[in-house]
């Protein structure tokens, strides 16, 4: 988070770790990010669609996951312009159920690679539920 | 119904600008509750090097998924989009999106394939600036469920 001490490239090794967060997921953060992306499929919001359509539930948007994954990768490094690549597989959904305990997003990160121009690959694992729901989630960051 | 091959390799013209607002990425930041000054606040986003507010990283999708939007809710493609599902996501960015950028995409239809009985269709977005500045390119693979063969 801002104020804390941010990462050079001289200073990371391959298996450093990012500090890791969980972010809580409720239908209400799903209905904003609806709002903010543009993205107002109903399996987002609608449990009686998703339902319909197969899901066990109203499930969150990939790009909401994806999102709250790089806040790991932006902490970290201070900058969001630091982030040069960012890619991610979605292989689970997020199920949001409409209770009060929601959902969680848990999030690791670690430093795979370094590459050359002070740059580094971080490898990327989000969990919900004990599974996890997002496969090949890597991002290239340059640190000063 | 399989998705109609013939739409590998066709290019969109370029979508209508997008002005990218203060107001808009602050409340993208709201939705994913990132706190992050460089979203927000211009003096902040000056301090690290950037001309006004910077976005999110993932912020890009809201260009290129409407931009998407062409390719996928053509009937010709045949994709049924209420079994679709977001497969795969990758940005690769020259410089943040800002406050102020002027933004317009042009789509590529990369891949489509059937697999596991699900139709899959990969796009390109490439954003720049209406002046010809390279901002990012988004790639985007869209599943449809349990459609292919079925």
């Amino acid at each position: 988070m801002p104020g804390s001490a941010k990462p050079r490239y001289d200073d990371v090794e391959v298996g450093t770790e990012l500090p890791g967060q969980t972010f809580p997921v409720y239908r209400v953060n799903l209905v904003m990010y609806a709002g903010a992306s543009g993205d107002f499929n109903p399996i987002h919001w609608n449990e009686r669609f998703a339902t319909a359509v197969g899901l066990p539930n109203v499930i969150a948007h990939g790009m909401f996951t994806m999102a709250e994954t790089a806040r790991v990768l932006t902490d970290w490094v201070g900058d969001p312009g630091a982030i040069e690549e960012y890619g991610v597989r979605f292989s689970r959904p997020v199920v949001v159920p409409d209770d009060d305990r929601g959902a969680t997003i848990e999030v690791t990160g670690t430093v795979a690679e370094k590459l050359d121009g002070n740059r580094v690959r971080v490898d990327l694992v989000a969990r919900s539920d004990g599974q996890a729901v997002l496969t090949r989630a890597r991002a290239v960051l340059r640190l000063p | 119904m399989p998705l109609d091959q013939s739409f590998v390799g066709r290019t969109y013209p370029p979508t209508a600008p997008y002005e990218v607002g203060r107001e808009k990425i602050r409340e993208f930041a709201e939705a994913i509750g990132d706190a992050n000054p460089a979203y927000r606040d211009p003096d902040a986003a000056r301090a690290l090097g950037h001309p006004d507010v910077i976005a999110p990283p993932t912020f890009g999708i809201v260009l290129s998924m409407t931009a998407g939007r062409q390719v996928i809710a053509d009937p010709d493609l045949g994709l049924d989009y209420s079994r679709v599902v977001h497969g795969e996501q990758r940005f690769v960015i020259n410089r943040p999106i800002r406050a102020g950028d002027r933004l317009t995409v042009i789509v590529t239809v990369e891949n489509i394939r059937s697999a596991a009985g699900n139709d899959m269709i990969t796009t390109r977005g490439d954003v720049t600036t209406v002046d010809g500045e390279p901002v990012f390119t988004a790639y985007s693979t869209l599943v449809a469920r349990g459609t292919a063969g079925g």
